[in-house]
């Protein structure tokens, strides 16, 4: 057993306004350069739909991602043959136009054109060439587009469902959306890492970010081509490839990323995983129903004294499984199984998990006559001849589960690579939760029928008051429970203070200017 | 014209020598930042596959066959000796030299139409495209006219060159060249020279080490096993991602 900490994230969909305050609060930081005005390091997709770049989890045209062959794995789009024969032309590379060409305003004019009849224009321009241009696209150019025929239609994710399943998601009356942030999974067989050829993108040991060495990256492009989620971006300034960092030096200090310090919603969650390294390869190469499983299974159980035991022998300091123990991540992947990982199917272990929405699972349309409530209604008053119902009711407890307006089918490919039942059993959970709280705030659901929810998703009362707790009430440090960096032994990763005593002081990367220099 | 011929065959490839390997040196220990191929795929790719493919297969396999004739050229006479195996090896020679003309010809091209591209194109990347398709065009002019070239390459200038490593030019043979091919030999002493500055450094860090690393990659900024022992010093090797 070799014991890693993995700094893990969950995003708790239900609880996503689509405000995008954490791709803002991205960019401000990190990405707001010349070369990087295209990249959203964080960005935030409205599913159905096809998100950044255009039809990302679509692997058959960006060939990302690892695929099984036999008992073992390969990348589909990289590795050793692909990654040097395709050099000098990598035929699989996404182009500046798939996600879109970066653009300002030429504002000035609107201040210095001349008097004249017409009002002056702010014509666009690109941020590549600063010559005028159409705008095709931008950041969040399908934004709530559910529905729409260019882009909610092309959603990948809908290959799997059947011409009337898709049709029915799409009526107007029964559209739903919900949105999916998106960083980096700082994944455990992370495809971006082996398919470097310049050894530049790396995993940190401490914590499990993944990072690109800047120094080293040579442009050779092939992480971007094997990130089957996209988020290495290449910057056609530098000749560099860039990705999220998780904000690493506001982690080492003690506070939470920038989108997730920022996050409205409150949907983000941070904290310290324990795992087994010895296991990566043979769970990222087991059975497509198997991974969702197998994934859950190498993520040890902090309290286990064996685990704390081989945590301590492999150098985990105390500080971080301690850390592990209060992580809020570990309750909701482990303890509660209420979170999934975004496309397992990829094989590149995940590190950011999901908990699935909600509502537009369980909201449901069905059809009823209204004439008799018509009937109540003042003769002017605008009728609506609709025999539909709005139907949030819990009659029979899960009966809407299955006939929603997203089919499961929908949610289980973004979520547990097509295993509808994996879905199910955690929206079962949320739902429990919520009757379970209708009978405690409102009072018009009876306790026989909380229990029953409960007990048949495999809750007690003071489980779901833990989920309660931790979705609708948590306080910062709830959230966000980031282990210490131990920057006294962190400093050690820039220089070594022996050699800077009594010089310039720790933490430089420059030594001071020396007499006469 | 002596001195312009000592100039360039004597002290010129000595002087490209060493900024060669010190400037390479230097760029790559202490500006690792600026080595890069800095592809310009993600803003052109279709044109690019034109230009490029051609360009680096056709320069690898000219290279090649350079050093194959400086490192070997008793077998690369003893190769040629037999007119058609002669005739085989100048024949694809030319065409891998015609490759490499064709892509620099359609980069340089791509170059300066695409708008895009032109955004991330120095002047120094239009000099040295310019230099290199000089080099070509009198290396295919010299293949073409001065046959074969392969075997008097191995006859002539071999010795030349492996003097200029022995430290004792002999340069007789090399004056003695037709103007062509003397520009092209001292061409390709000037694209050594220029490759510190240029994004021609960019070969030297041709990722074959990719060939016998294990895939995933971890760095441990202190020694794990070390770390919670009072007894031992906990980082032992230098920081490596600095």
């Amino acid at each position: 057993m070799d014991v890693r900490s993995q700094i893990s994230m969950v995003f708790h969909l239900d609880k996503c306004i689509g405000c995008h305050t954490c791709s803002v609060a991205c960019k401000n930081i990190w990405t707001d350069r010349k070369g990087a005005e295209y990249m959203w390091w964080n960005n935030v997709e409205t599913k159905p739909g096809t998100g950044y770049p255009g039809k990302w989890e679509d692997q058959e045209i960006y060939k990302g991602g690892w695929k099984k062959d036999g008992d073992k794995i390969y990348l589909k789009g990289a590795g050793r043959p692909k990654s040097l024969t395709n050099i000098f032309h990598n035929p699989h590379l996404p182009k500046i136009d798939d996600y879109y060409e970066p653009f300002t305003y030429k504002y000035l004019d609107l201040i210095e054109s001349p008097a004249g009849d017409d009002q002056p224009t702010a014509r666009p321009i690109s941020m590549i060439t600063g010559e005028p241009m159409d705008i095709k696209m931008g950041p969040n150019w399908d934004d709530d587009l559910s529905g729409s025929p260019d882009y909610a239609r092309n959603d990948p994710n809908l290959t799997k469902l059947s011409p009337a399943e898709q049709e029915a998601m799409f009526q107007l009356e029964r559209m739903a959306f919900f949105y999916l942030p998106r960083i980096c999974n700082h994944c455990l067989n992370p495809a971006c890492v082996a398919a470097c050829p310049s050894q530049a993108i790396y995993k940190r040991g401490e914590d499990g970010v993944v990072l690109i060495n800047q120094n080293v990256c040579r442009a050779w492009r092939m992480c971007v081509t094997a990130c089957p989620y996209k988020k290495t971006y290449y910057n056609w300034n530098t000749g560099k490839s860039e990705k999220c960092i998780l904000c690493y030096p506001r982690i080492e200090s003690g506070h939470a990323p920038a989108c997730m310090h920022s996050c409205v919603g409150r949907i983000r969650y941070l904290g310290v995983l324990l795992y087994d390294a010895d296991q990566i390869e043979s769970v990222a190469s087991s059975d497509e129903e198997s991974l969702v499983d197998q994934q859950m299974n190498m993520i040890l159980d902090p309290f286990d004294p064996e685990v704390i035991a081989a945590a301590k022998a492999n150098g985990v300091a105390d500080s971080t499984i301690d850390a592990a123990q209060y992580s809020p991540t570990y309750k909701f992947v482990k303890t509660w199984g209420l979170a999934l990982p975004l496309h397992p199917e990829f094989r590149t272990l995940p590190m950011l998990f999901y908990v699935p929405p909600l509502l537009p699972v369980m909201a449901s349309v069905r059809d009823v006559s209204n004439e008799a409530q018509q009937e109540k209604l003042n003769p002017i008053a605008k009728q609506w001849p609709d025999n539909w119902l709005y139907d949030t009711s819990t009659e029979e407890i899960f009966g809407t589960i299955d006939q929603a307006r997203f089919p499961l089918e929908y949610m289980a490919n973004l979520f547990s690579a097509g295993d509808t039942s994996k879905v199910k059993e955690r929206i079962m959970k949320l739902m429990a939760v919520r009757i379970y709280r209708r009978h405690k705030t409102v009072g018009d659901i009876s306790e026989e029928k909380s229990n029953e929810a409960l007990s048949t998703a495999g809750l007690t009362p003071e489980l779901a008051d833990a989920i309660y707790y931790l979705t609708s009430l948590p306080k910062f440090d709830d959230r966000f429970v980031i282990p210490a960096a131990h920057r006294e032994q962190a400093i050690e990763m820039m220089e070594f203070t022996g050699d800077v005593k009594g010089n310039t002081g720790f933490g430089f990367k420059d030594k001071s200017a020396e007499r006469g220099s | 014209m002596n001195t312009l011929n000592t100039f360039l065959f004597v002290v010129f490839p000595y002087v490209a020598g060493i900024v060669f390997v010190v400037g390479v040196t230097y760029r790559y220990r202490r500006t690792a930042f600026t080595v890069s191929s800095l592809s310009s795929q993600f803003l052109e790719g279709d044109k690019l596959f034109w230009g490029s493919v051609p360009f680096h297969i056709g320069l690898l396999a000219v290279f090649f066959g350079h050093l194959l004739a400086f490192l070997l050229p008793q077998a690369t006479l003893a190769w040629n000796s037999v007119p058609v195996r002669l005739i085989i090896l100048e024949v694809s020679a030319f065409v891998f030299g015609l490759s490499l003309l064709f892509g620099l010809l359609s980069l340089l091209w791509r170059r300066l139409t695409n708008p895009r591209v032109r955004v991330v194109t120095s002047r120094m990347d239009i000099a040295i495209e310019l230099l290199l398709l000089a080099q070509v065009v009198l290396g295919c002019w010299v293949a073409l006219g001065f046959r074969w070239g392969s075997s008097w390459f191995a006859a002539d200038l071999t010795p030349y060159l492996w003097s200029l490593l022995a430290l004792s030019p002999e340069t007789d043979a090399v004056f003695a060249l037709p103007l062509v091919i003397r520009l092209h030999i001292a061409g390709a002493f000037l694209i050594l020279f220029m490759v510190p500055f240029t994004r021609l450094a960019h070969f030297v860090v041709a990722p074959l080490h990719y060939l016998f690393r294990p895939y995933q990659v971890v760095i441990w900024n202190w020694d794990r096993k070390a770390v919670r022992n009072p007894k031992e010093p906990w980082s032992k090797a230098r920081p490596k991602n600095n």
